[in-house]
Order: structure tokens, then C-alpha cells, then sequence
């Protein structure tokens, strides 16, 4: 099949590469470019386990070519930590909060609630759940995930503070 | 600092025992650096992809896949006919049966595997499937297990024609695959006979899936040049794959590795063996590169590892002020097309029999009946210890309804009937040992904690201002107690294949101070590279952060049977405490030998070996270690290593009280849940965090089979749930708050007094939700309404009581 040429951002790095049109995001970025973060889960939009962050959007990568993304800026989980390999706070709260068990999901999860947060920084309870109801997570129950993104929540907006 | 205080200080730094100590794994999975198996790239490497059945039941004329093999990037198409000369075409089940590895004459259900395709890539793969051609004859199905065994029923299992004797005994029927009976029959009926009460209920356990978030598959590598083949899988039992995988291909077990890296979630449904496997170990030994082949989730919904299916009748016999005097029970078992459910050999119908639940019943009779349909293979456990569920469900829909038939409050028709805490340990009707328990105590603390008469007390007013027309909701409160058998098992019951059921652990203190222990389990998310190290900082007085705890490698890691049934934590946690008291005896002798004193005359003391009476002189964990690699006593062999192969005694037996209540839109059917109560009692509880973490997540999936989840056929046999979009999972939105408690009593004979608890939430769970929901309706003559509890179901259920408008 005739290979398009495509070039986009990922991670604040330059990519340019050859791929089939109907080459699915994920797969690319799981193989093209070996960030394998983002998983597969359900190929039909349900799961969020895909979930990457392209132009200000949380996207699921298992639905959008590749082609879709030319042009765009994508961060996926490989890109939350900060350059001098400092965790991003949500990669901390998950953590201090138990908000991962298998880590299957996770990747997609943290991507999603890191768009979430860029939408609105001091969500609620009910505003969370309903802001990560396209991540499906079968260990935790999602009540440690909500705990988790409340403190990185907390946390980003009293560091905003101090920093103001 | 005192005494007292140091010795608090040494303890909380070792992160041992009873610390919620944070997970070691998040490090790599909060930063997408997990190693799952579609992770693994490896040269040259090729993609393996099924043509599938699209029947339930069909003779397959012909298939042809020239068109397929003309494609650019496809290297090969194998079929049964290629399968069957290397009598490859049929594999073992683990319960007995054999399975079609690529169907060949027939299929017998719809997703069935029928030719493996291999192509360059997943895209090729894919478009390859498409170019075979298969030409069906279409048979009629059975996809209802009472139809199975009609005189006039099609035969589904022609590769069976003649065999009157099954894995289990007599086959009474060409779709009949075992009866087991266990109890005193006479004795039963003679109870029920002159009872003074006795209620009847068909209670049916819907087909679920375990559905991890990871779908099932295997990337396999035969290297020619040294006959060595390596598996990469979702393996829940690694050790046993190997073993099988040695039995099936004739290829020698010490030049076969398997590796389970991490896996995405197991719940049961990666402990069998799939076609899968063997067609890329094929396919590698063919082409001679390394072959991935991965599930999608429709594959996975519809071909690999169902679990449940049980259709339950129960006849509970009482006297009038509910006490239990005898439970008759009769399973009809749908097992689909193959009998490949995951439990002990001698146990067809896994621990059903600890159907007597948590009660003191004095007399009890058990028929099961496992039957073909045209349905998925499996009837795996899913979060569950080899049909647990079933048969907790089973007895705590039972107690509801003969609580409805006396008349008596659901809580205490349980607490007239709790085995008593005096009893244990307690014997029980269907043969189980119970190890330990304190149920009056549980239920109590639970009934206090919802406030359990303040909510009888609130429904009532509930029911009289619906009554009055003043609302539209209904209020349901659930009770439900439970006792789980787990940690399976004493090899003298428990095996699998011929494989006992023991578990390992093997550690190797390094002479700086740090340790490195391997187990025969493998984590699926359970945090076992986190928890066991705590075992160990215990035992050895070493810092769990100074332990590496590594699993799931056959090659480095003892034999073991691996992770499922909740047996890790009973098995491989008990395995892990004596490897590590054999590591202590040896660190005793060498800390008396640098002490100069008598191996009696040193005690232990957190993390060190003192004199007795002089605890000044001390030697530390990390100086003994040191010490075992220079200066051991004359005629000590070197080193501080162990190895534990652990044969337990007995299962343990985790229980609990839930409390679940309930709103019912009765003009939707839509059920919320306001508010559920989990108190579960493991015994000695190893890290909090965790046990809290695994209660939710039992929870959730509780949740989704208690409201949303079947697996349905229509009666040609489609499945009509193949897509997340069908088969409900819950999101964070219907997710409640879980409130969790626990009280704590020991097992008696595990080393540290652990029981296991990461399946006690889904054995629990849907039990109080469906008892909340039936609850709702009790006042209106609701006895019964079958799981599970959607919004179509619950609204019939309205309807059919008059309350819709």
C-alpha cells in the first residue's frame, strides 16, 4: 500500500515518517516510534486505555489515523515528566494515592486527567468521575484514581500559587 | 532514645508486616514504562491472526485460502489439516476434556478458531483473514444447557462419539460431560421430608467475562540452531504452561521458557491454555522467526475463558424459627463446547461444594450436572477460587428467601444460622475444613456500622410514601455474608494435570545486606514485588526496599502453579515466610558463632541476633550477611540462601460482612447504589493500602455482574455481547464509594496468619447488591429475580409487579 508522509510533534520532539494511510495512531506511536505507554484495550473507543493528548484534546489513538494527527502536537505519557526527569504530580499521586494496580490502563488515565485539569483545575468529586468516564480501569474501582487526581490537583494549584 | 523506641524505629524502617507500604511497580507504570507482551518487538518478528467461526454450529465444507496466500507479506496459513499429522489439531483442557486447537470437520461455536494466519504485520494479518474462504453447513444449536440433554439434542461433540466414560465418570448422555455428588443423599431428603419449612428457588449465575483491560496473548521464539523455544504470555501460571507446553510439542522442558512479563489484569481469564499459544508456537517452529499473536477484545469476549453459568436449584429445609436443618442442591453447569474449565482435577465442579456458605447446616446433598452447548469454552474463576461464587451466591439468595418465606429479617435469619465462633475449627456438611472464623462478631460490627435498623427503619417510610405516591423510588437494603476457600491447595486434593498445587519461594541474601527472593506466582496488578518483600522484612529483618522480588521467569524462578483461585498470599506468602525462617535459622547459628555464645543463647530482635541478657551485643541482618560469604561456623557451608516449596494443610478461609443499599428508579429500573459496607476479615493483613485497593476493585467488577453483565446467545448462537459497547463495564460514573472495614482473625495454620483477599469482594459483593436490589420489591411478593439487574430487567420487574405507569 502506497506510504504517505507524515510529521507531527510527539513529546516536543520532531517526527517525520512514512506510514500507510490507514494506519491507526496507536500503532504507530506503539511501533513507529516504540512509545508503548499508551496500550491497546478494546479497539472500539470504550476503554481509554489509547488515550493521548493531540492539540489540546485527549484523543483515543485506537480511532484516529495517523493521517488525522499530521500536523499536530501529541504528548503521550512518555511525555509528563518534566526535561529534568522530575515526575509530573499526577505520576506522583497516583502512586502516593494507590490509583493503579495492573498499570494497564494507566498511562491512559494519567494522560486523561492531565487534560482534565488543563480544562478545569479544581474539579469535584462528581466532575472527576464523570471527566475520566472514558477510561475504563478494571483493578481499582476508580476510587483511589479520584483521591489521586484531587491531590494532584491540590497540589498543582498551591505550587501555581506559590509560583504567583 | 529508650529501648522500646528504638526497637519501634528499626521495625518501621524494615516496611514490614502491616505497613501500607507504597507499590515499587508504579514507578514504571505511572511512567508508561511497563513491559506487557504486545510491548515486545522482537527481529524479523511475525503476527498471527484468526479466522474465526461465524456460527454456533456448522460442518465446514471447505476452506480455501490460495487467495490469502497469494497476498504480499502472508508466510503462512495453517489449518487442522496441517495440525493433525503432528496430532496437534486437539489440545488438553485442564479439566480433563480436549479441546480443538484449529476446528476441523465442525465448528461448534461462534468465534471457534479456525485457520491461523501468519503475515508480516497485523494490518497483512488482518486483511489475510478476510481472503480465506470457509464454506459452512449450518447445524442447529443449543445454546440453552436445559436443552442439552434432550433425547432428540444434536450431537455437538462428534470427536466424543462412543465415549460413555468422561474425565469425571459416566456420561449419561452425548452432551453430557460429568455428574458429581457429594453429601448424604438419604439423609437430605429425609430432612427436607419432615422439615418444618422448606424453600425452592432456581437461582441462575449469568455467563460473564472477566474482561482485563489486557486482552490474552503470546509472542513465541524457537530458536533452531539450539532447539530452545521462549513464550512470552499472559500467563497466570507460567511453571504449568511450560509443563503443558513440553507435554503438547514433545519439545524437552529444560529447553522451554516461558515468561510472563507484566500482565494487564488476569481475574481468571489468563489461566487456560489457548489456541492461540500453540498455533504461534507453531507457527515459529514453521517459519522459523519469532510469531506474535494478540487478541482483540471481540476475541477475547467471545473466545477466551467465560466464567460462571451456573443454573442453580435449591431447596432449603428450616424450622419455624429459621433454623437450617438440611440443603439440597442440583447444578445444571453449561460449559460451552469444551470442558475447559481451570479447576483441580478432583473437584469437576470446582469448591462448589462450600455451597453450605458461612452456616452451621447439619446435613447437605450436592448434584452437578456439566453439560455441552454451543457456546465459548471456559468456566475459569473469575476473581473467584474454583466456583466459590457460585455457591456463595447460590446460599445467600437462598438465605433471602427462606428469611422471605418466615417472614424474619434477612440479617437475622444469618446471625440464627452463623457458624459459631466456638465451632471452628468447623467441620462442614459437604466435607471442608474451615480454619478459623468469628462471624457473629463480623456481622455485628457491620449491622452497627450502616446503622442497620436505622435503614429497615428508613425503608419503611420509604415504602409507605411510595405507598402514598409521594416518590418513585424504591429503597432495597442487601445483606450478605460470605466465607471464601482459598489458597489452593493441599497437594493430597489439589492438583492440576497431575501438577500439586504447592507454591515456592526461593531468596538469596546478597552479602551487602540486600536480598533478591523469587516465587512460582506471577502479579497481575496484585503488587506482589511490593507485599512479599513486606513478608520477608519481617521474617529476615531486612528492608522490604532492600528485597527485589521477581516472579513470572521460568527459568530463574522455582516451580510453582501460579497466581488465581486467591491463592498467592496462602501458597507462595507462606512458601515466602519459610524460605525466609530457614534464611534466620542459618543467620542464628552464624551470629552466635561471631557472638561466641551457645546458637541457643542469641534471640531475634527485629532486624538483628542479640545475646540473651546482654542485648548490647547484637549482630545485625546485614552483618551476618556479610559474614556468610567470610566467616561462617567450621563445617557451615557458605552463603545465606533458601528455598520453600510449601504443601499447605489446609485452605484458608476468608469471610465478611457487606451491607449494600440501594435506589430503584421504578420508572427507569435504574439502580444506585447509595451506599455499600464491605467488612472483610483476611487475618493477618500484610499491607492495608493494598487489601483496601483490591476491595474496591472486587467491588467494581461485582458491581458489573450484579448490574449489567451477561454474556447472551441468541438461539443460533451469536453472541450478542462481543464489544464493551454491549458488555457492560462500569465506569468511574456508577462506581460508588466503596467503605471498607475489616476485623481480623488469623489463620491457624498459615505462617503468618493470612488468609487472601483479592477475591473475597466479587464472592461478597454481588451477592449484597443483588439481595439490595431484590430487597427493593420484597414487600410487593418479589421472592426471586434472576442477575443481572439492569435497568431493562429491573424495570420489568416493576412492570410486572403493577408499579409502572
Amino acid at each position: 500500500m502506497a506510504k504517505m508522509h507524515v510529521k507531527l510533534t510527539v513529546n516536543g520532539r520532531a517526527v517525520e515518517a512514512l506510514a500507510e494511510p490507514r494506519t491507526l495512531l496507536i500503532h504507530f506511536l506503539r511501533e513507529e516510534l516504540r512509545l508503548t505507554g499508551p496500550h491497546i484495550g478494546c479497539d472500539t473507543s470504550h476503554c481509554g486505555a489509547c488515550t493521548v493528548d493531540l492539540d489540546g484534546k485527549s484523543v483515543k489513538s485506537c480511532t484516529l489515523f495517523v493521517a488525522q494527527a499530521n500536523g499536530g502536537s501529541l504528548r503521550t505519557i512518555e511525555g509528563m515528566a518534566a526535561a529534568d526527569g522530575s515526575l509530573h504530580p499526577l505520576q506522583e499521586a497516583f502512586r502516593e494515592h494507590h490509583g493503579l494496580q495492573c498499570g494497564f490502563c494507566t498511562p491512559g488515565m494519567i494522560t486523561r486527567a492531565y487534560r482534565l485539569l488543563q480544562e478545569n483545575p479544581d474539579p469535584t468529586e462528581a466532575e472527576i468521575r464523570q471527566g475520566i468516564s472514558g477510561n475504563l480501569c478494571r483493578c481499582t474501582g476508580y476510587q483511589n484514581i479520584v483521591k489521586a487526581i484531587r491531590a494532584a490537583a491540590e497540589r498543582m494549584s498551591s505550587t501555581k500559587e506559590a509560583a504567583e | 532514645m529508650s529501648a522500646a523506641e528504638d526497637t519501634v524505629a528499626r521495625k518501621q524502617k524494615l516496611e514490614g508486616l502491616g505497613t501500607s507500604r507504597k507499590r515499587v511497580e508504579d514507578a514504571r507504570f505511572t511512567q508508561g514504562k511497563g513491559n506487557y507482551v504486545d510491548d515486545i518487538k522482537l527481529p524479523n518478528m511475525l503476527f498471527g491472526d484468526f479466522v474465526r467461526s461465524q456460527y454456533g454450529h456448522a460442518r465446514i465444507k471447505s476452506i480455501k485460502k490460495e487467495a490469502a496466500l497469494a497476498l504480499p507479506g502472508v508466510k503462512a496459513v495453517i489449518t487442522a489439516a496441517e495440525l493433525k499429522p503432528l496430532k496437534l489439531d486437539y489440545m488438553p483442557t485442564l479439566a480433563g476434556d480436549v479441546q480443538a486447537v484449529l476446528a476441523g470437520d465442525k465448528v461448534l461455536f461462534q468465534g471457534q478458531e479456525i485457520a491461523f494466519v501468519v503475515a508480516e504485520d497485523r494490518y497483512i494479518a488482518a486483511d489475510a483473514v478476510e481472503l480465506v474462504e470457509v464454506e459452512y453447513e449450518e447445524l442447529p444449536a443449543i445454546t440453552d444447557p436445559n436443552q442439552s440433554m434432550a433425547a432428540n439434542a444434536p450431537v455437538l461433540r462428534e470427536d466424543l462419539a462412543g465415549k460413555t466414560e468422561g474425565a469425571h465418570g459416566k456420561r449419561k448422555h452425548h452432551n453430557h460431560i460429568f455428574t458429581w455428588e457429594t453429601g448424604d443423599a438419604a439423609a437430605t431428603a429425609k430432612a427436607l421430608a419432615s422439615a418444618e419449612v422448606v424453600a425452592k428457588e432456581l437461582i441462575v449465575y449469568q455467563r460473564v467475562h472477566p474482561c482485563p483491560i489486557e486482552t490474552c496473548g503470546c509472542v513465541a521464539s524457537m530458536d533452531k540452531i539450539n532447539g530452545h523455544l521462549t513464550v512470552w504470555g499472559t500467563f497466570q501460571a507460567p511453571h504449568a504452561v511450560r509443563t503443558v507446553a513440553s507435554l503438547i510439542s514433545g519439545i524437552p522442558e529444560h529447553k522451554i521458557r516461558i515468561i510472563s512479563p507484566d500482565i494487564g489484569g488476569g481475574f481468571g481469564n489468563k489461566v487456560g491454555v489457548y489456541p492461540g499459544y500453540i498455533c504461534s508456537i507453531v507457527a515459529s517452529i514453521v517459519t522459523g522467526v519469532p510469531v506474535k499473536w494478540i487478541e482483540d477484545r471481540m476475541e477475547n469476549l467471545i473466545a477466551t475463558a467465560f466464567a460462571r453459568d451456573y443454573h442453580m436449584t435449591g431447596e432449603i429445609a428450616a424450622t419455624k424459627d429459621g433454623r437450617i436443618t438440611a440443603l439440597r442442591c442440583h447444578v445444571l453447569a453449561d460449559h460451552g463446547a469444551f470442558d475447559a474449565c481451570a479447576d483441580p482435577t478432583k473437584y469437576p465442579a470446582g469448591f462448589f461444594n462450600i455451597c453450605t456458605g458461612s452456616y452451621d447446616v447439619p446435613v447437605a446433598h450436592l448434584t452437578v450436572d456439566g453439560v455441552y452447548t454451543n457456546k465459548a469454552p471456559g468456566g475459569v474463576a473469575y476473581r473467584c477460587s474454583f466456583r466459590v461464587t457460585e455457591a456463595s451466591y447460590f446460599i445467600e439468595r437462598m438465605m433471602d428467601v427462606l428469611a422471605r418465606k418466615l417472614a424474619l429479617d434477612p440479617a437475622e435469619i444469618r446471625r440464627r444460622n452463623l457458624i459459631k465462633k466456638e465451632q471452628f475449627p468447623y467441620r462442614s456438611a459437604l466435607g471442608w475444613e474451615y480454619d478459623s472464623g468469628d462471624y457473629h462478631t463480623a456481622l455485628d460490627k457491620a449491622l452497627k456500622a450502616v446503622d442497620y435498623a436505622g435503614l429497615r427503619e428508613e425503608q419503611r417510610k420509604n415504602r409507605d410514601a411510595f405507598q402514598r405516591g409521594e416518590t418513585r423510588s424504591l429503597m432495597g437494603i442487601g445483606v450478605a455474608f460470605f466465607t471464601e476457600i482459598v489458597g489452593a491447595g493441599p497437594i493430597k486434593n489439589c492438583d492440576i494435570l497431575g501438577l500439586g498445587m504447592f507454591d515456592s519461594c526461593e531468596i538469596r541474601v546478597h552479602p551487602t545486606g540486600s536480598a533478591i527472593a523469587r516465587l512460582g506466582t506471577i502479579s497481575q496488578g496484585q503488587g506482589h514485588a511490593t507485599t512479599f518483600a513486606q513478608i520477608l522484612a519481617s521474617e529476615i529483618g531486612i528492608p522490604a526496599a532492600n528485597i527485589t522480588v521477581e516472579e513470572g521467569d521460568t527459568d530463574t524462578a522455582p516451580y510453582g502453579l501460579g497466581t488465581y483461585g486467591s491463592r498467592s498470599t496462602p501458597v507462595a506468602g507462606a512458601a515466602t515466610a519459610m524460605a525466609g525462617r530457614k534464611i534466620r535459622a542459618k543467620a542464628q547459628m552464624i551470629a552466635a558463632y561471631l557472638l561466641e555464645v551457645h546458637d541457643d543463647d542469641v534471640e531475634w530482635d527485629v532486624d538483628r541476633f542479640k545475646v540473651k541478657g546482654a542485648p548490647e551485643r547484637f549482630k545485625t541482618m546485614a552483618e551476618i550477611a556479610f559474614a556468610a560469604y567470610n566467616k561462617v561456623p567450621p563445617g557451615m557451608e557458605p552463603g545465606l540462601e533458601a528455598v520453600s516449596y510449601y504443601d499447605p494443610p489446609n485452605m484458608t478461609y476468608p469471610f465478611g460482612a457487606y451491607i449494600c443499599v440501594v435506589d430503584i428508579d421504578v420508572d427507569t429500573g435504574v439502580t444506585a447504589i447509595r451506599r455499600f459496607y464491605a467488612l472483610d476479615d483476611c487475618g493477618t493483613r500484610i499491607n492495608p493500602m493494598i487489601i483496601e485497593g483490591q476491595v474496591h476493585g472486587g467491588l467494581t467488577e461485582a458491581l458489573g455482574i450484579a448490574l449489567g453483565q451477561d454474556m447472551g446467545y441468541d438461539a443460533y448462537g451469536n453472541m450478542k455481547n462481543s464489544t464493551l459497547l454491549d458488555y457492560f463495564m462500569p465506569t468511574a460514573v456508577e462506581t460508588p464509594v466503596w467503605e471498607t472495614d475489616f476485623t481480623t482473625t488469623p489463620s491457624p495454620h498459615h505462617p503468618i496468619g493470612a488468609k487472601g483477599v483479592g477475591e473475597s469482594p466479587n464472592v461478597g459483593g454481588v451477592s449484597a447488591i443483588s439481595n439490595a436490589v431484590n430487597d427493593a420489591f420484597a414487600h410487593l411478593g418479589l421472592v426471586h429475580t434472576a442477575m443481572p439487574h439492569d435497568h431493562w430487567r429491573v424495570w420489568k420487574t416493576a412492570q410486572k409487579l403493577g408499579l409502572t405507569r
